[in-house]
């Protein structure tokens, strides 16, 4: 008989520093053994809900609660982060910003260290918790020298190291390129089946977890359960729409294509699904198609041409890279963590100058140019806003470029005003911002750049850690300063539905060299691209497969899904 | 670039001294230096320290930017002697024997010179010493010898810590400083001070909030798996005492002894050749 691990009964928490509760009335319980994934919005309450259940909140994060939450058995409310760490293993969101050690054998003995374990028992169990996650060879290395997968395995293993019977997965997928992320469900997925230990992720990449099987998915919205249900069953209804979570593309084509989706045929993995009943269908709504109009001729705006740089002497970073951007494009630049796409992005701005090779705009080398001049034509907005914005006031910070190059204030607020109208910010323009969401707090940073007119932004992963709804709000966004502003722009991304969705062309960098520079739909059906760039082949192209459309024709397939659904998009 | 001053990894006997052994040594070794003004020990510390520098195969590279900012403060440093206290050699040593009038009040004497080479020679005995400890010393294990030493483990861990963001946060300013310059905030030499101290509000407000950040996910990564939950703590780097570090112990103890009976032996802590 399986015992309950974790129980809340009635269970609604309020923090100190808000005024309605985050979570309400949750009845929830996780068995022993099982291996349950929570999704939901951003702002739902799934990360308090996690919170919860390691001791962050109310320990760290202060609140009141109701009800009752029991962890192993135990009053939560009545234990301690210490306590409750006995029992629940957390791995954070980020591997790099929670390693310790300096070591991997450190790190993993870490928690070890703070319950006072001898040094040759302490020895014994890193190594053995190494083991289960095969990182023992790399004991006495340097966390800075992993790959990322590796950082995340050895982010498991000093979590197992007490002995846990519980482990909490928050957003393990959130930084990691498609290849990387992969690898790291598969991961939780064979600890999972030899060690038996309780699993619970957070995550909303729902279709990436569900590469491998769960027992259940618990949908939070608005701080209460909205579903709790088996991932087949789940993904027959249209809970996940409603509630802006993204269902897996391959689902989302089926729908498009007219089908009912059921249960018995098994849904929730591709891989094991009866797709039978659905094939017709299916070639049907394909060979409905509409082929593309070739793209016209346009103007080339930034020519990259043979750039090559080394920060080191002897280690080239980028290795004769060569590409054109033309007016107008939606451009993303893909490739492993470590490939060379941020130094292309800092050597377009002129933050590094290339060793051999030449930066055009407008067929104008760019190379006597100093950054502040090059920010007037090409602007670049980081990944995280907090590292942009220095002024308490949205108004002000949108002002900063203007009154930095001595622009006069009556020029400025025509300018400030109208940039903050296209960009949906105008009602806020009082706000302070710290009291805007992140998603907001992106568009103060993206207005910013824009207030300077320039002809080109460069956008540093502009979707990292964004929900669904956000990012479709943000990218929306970018569509439209690209299709009404014109305004060009490059991304550089580790997100395919971005490649696919929003942008007309991607270039692909692994190792320093340009190796494609194609269509979205064709990188992500080509397996030997895929490979080298560390990223995934996407579902819908497996889904072409397994209804028998031609080989040459899967990337006709996942060009027909996407124009389908940028459609429905705009029809709202 | 980040890399000068850090922990370099490396096996040498130096190295292998557990990290107290050498914070011991570090300290004495300090203290002693400060106290002595007896050339002939400072002489006998510089050899020593010199002899230990070259067997820890630290390659100056590593070490020359400090080296050579200490190296200014120094200079700094004697000629600040020689201008307010021109005479204090003379004063020290109870004997004046001119060299060369310089102007006004000022003549070089024998003994300023001589008082002033002692000064440097200080520098130089204690420096390698304070580079040695930095340099082969893992941070881990300067907080777990700091533990041993007595110092709460949650004070080691700190400093420990702060040492290794450094190079994140290093990184961070440089990334902000590029991106607020691209949106003409102009940091460079063309523009007056006030500006440029205006200017760095905009870098340091978001280095500022993004290291709150980095603080937030580390101590909650810290938190979860234990940290400060008892009084004491043990460590992985840990190493027990070995043969070499009694010995290295016993020799900076006795050698300070003797060093500190010599110095006094005549009443001063001066020694004076020209007497």
């Amino acid at each position: 008989m399986k015992k309950p691990v974790i129980e809340f009964t009635d269970y609604s928490f309020k923090y100190r520093t808000q005024k309605e509760p985050t979570l309400h009335n949750i009845n929830l319980t996780i068995m022993e053994g099982e291996k349950v994934l929570i999704v939901g919005p951003s702002g739902s309450g799934k990360s308090t809900l996690a919170h919860c259940m390691n001791g962050l909140v109310p320990f760290s994060y202060t609140g009141e609660s109701t009800g009752t939450l029991k962890v192993g058995g135990k009053d939560a409310s009545k234990s301690s982060i210490f306590e409750l760490s006995k029992d629940v293993g957390t791995v954070l969101q980020d591997p790099d910003g929670q390693f310790i050690g300096l070591t991997v054998g450190e790190d993993i003995a870490f928690s070890l260290e703070n319950a006072c374990v001898p040094l040759n028992q302490m020895k014994e169990k890193v190594l053995e918790a190494a083991k289960i996650v095969g990182v023992d060879s790399l004991l006495s290395h340097s966390p800075q020298d992993l790959s990322g997968g590796q950082k995340q395995r050895v982010s498991m293993a000093g979590a197992m190291t007490n002995d846990v019977n519980i482990l909490l997965f928050d957003e393990p997928l959130a930084n990691l390129d498609p290849a990387t992320g992969k690898y790291a469900i598969e991961l939780i997925d064979e600890i999972h089946k030899s060690t038996k230990k309780t699993i619970v992720i957070i995550e909303h990449r729902l279709e990436d977890v569900l590469y491998k099987n769960v027992d259940r998915i618990i949908l939070v919205c608005d701080g209460r359960i909205k579903a709790d249900l088996n991932p087949d069953k789940l993904l027959t209804t249209d809970l996940l729409q409603q509630e802006g979570i993204r269902e897996p593309l391959y689902i989302t084509a089926m729908k498009y294509a007219g089908c009912h989706v059921r249960e018995e045929d098994s849904p929730s993995n591709l891989d094991n699904m009866n797709i039978a009943p659905y094939k017709e269908q299916i070639s049907q709504w394909f060979s409905s198609r509409i082929e593309p109009l070739a793209a016209e001729k346009r103007e080339a705006l930034l020519e990259i041409k043979d750039i090559s740089f080394s920060y080191q002497k002897g280690e080239e970073v980028l290795k004769k890279v060569s590409f054109t951007v033309y007016k107008g494009d939606m451009l993303s630049i893909v490739g492993r963590n470590g490939a060379g796409k941020s130094t292309l992005s800092k050597l377009i701005c002129g933050f590094q100058t290339p060793d051999k090779g030449q930066i055009l705009y407008q067929g104008n080398d760019l190379a006597g140019y100093s950054i502040k001049k090059r920010a007037e034509k090409i602007g670049l907005v980081m990944q995280n806003p907090n590292q942009m914005i220095s002024k308490p006031m949205i108004y002000d910070e949108v002002a900063l470029g203007l009154a930095a190059r001595g622009v006069p204030e009556e020029e400025i607020r025509p300018r400030v005003e109208e940039t903050l109208k296209i960009c949906g910010l105008f009602p806020f323009r009082n706000w302070p911002i710290a009291a805007l969401s992140f998603g907001q707090k992106k568009r103060v940073t993206i207005a910013s750049i824009l207030v300077l007119n320039p002809q080109i932004i460069i956008l540093d992963e502009p979707t990292a850690g964004q929900d669904f709804r956000h990012y479709t709000e943000i990218m929306e966004f970018l569509r439209e300063m690209n299709e009404k502003v014109g305004i060009t722009i490059i991304m550089i991304t580790h997100d395919m539905h971005l490649m696919l969705e929003y942008t007309s062309r991607c270039v692909v960098i692994s190792d320093g060299t340009l190796i494609s520079d194609s269509t979205g739909a064709k990188v992500l059906t080509d397996s030997s691209i895929i490979q080298s760039a560390s990223l995934k082949e996407t579902s819908l192209y497996e889904l072409s497969m397994k209804c028998g459309i031609e080989k040459q024709d899967g990337s006709a397939f996942v060009q027909h899904f996407i124009e389908y659904d940028k459609g429905v998009r705009t029809r709202g | 670039m980040a890399k000068f001053l850090t922990y370099s990894h490396d096996d040498t006997w130096i190295h292998r001294l557990c990290g107290a052994t050498k914070l011991i040594f570090f300290i004495l070794w300090s203290v002693l230096g400060m106290i002595t003004y007896d050339t002939r020990v400072l002489l006998a510390m510089l050899i020593i320290s010199m002899i230990a520098f070259y067997m820890s195969k630290i390659k100056y590279k590593q070490v020359s930017m400090v080296f050579k900012v200490i190296c200014l403060f120094l200079i700094i440093n004697i000629l600040a002697i020689f201008i307010f206290s021109p005479y204090e050699g003379t004063k020290i040593y109870g004997t004046r024997h001119d060299l060369l009038h310089l102007f006004g009040k000022y003549t070089l004497t024998k003994e300023q010179i001589f008082y002033e080479c002692n000064v440097a020679l200080k520098y130089f005995t204690v420096i390698p010493a304070a580079l040695l400890f930095i340099v082969t010393t893992n941070p881990s294990e300067f907080a777990a010898s700091l533990n041993r030493l007595g110092v709460n483990y949650k004070i080691g861990y700190s400093i420990s810590l702060a040492f290794r963001y450094i190079p994140d946060i290093q990184r961070d300013f440089n990334e902000i400083k590029q991106s607020q310059e691209a949106r003409g905030i102009d940091m460079s030499k063309d523009v007056s001070l006030p500006t440029r101290v205006k200017s760095m509000g905009a870098i340091l407000f978001p280095l500022i909030f993004s290291s709150m950040e980095r603080i937030d996910v580390i101590s909650n990564a810290m938190e979860l798996r234990g940290f400060g939950k008892s009084k004491k703590r043990t460590w992985y780097t840990a190493r027990p005492f070995t043969r070499m570090d009694y010995m290295v112990i016993i020799f900076t103890v006795v050698f300070s002894i003797i060093s500190l009976v010599f110095t006094f032996y005549d009443g001063s802590r001066f020694y004076n050749p020209f007497m």
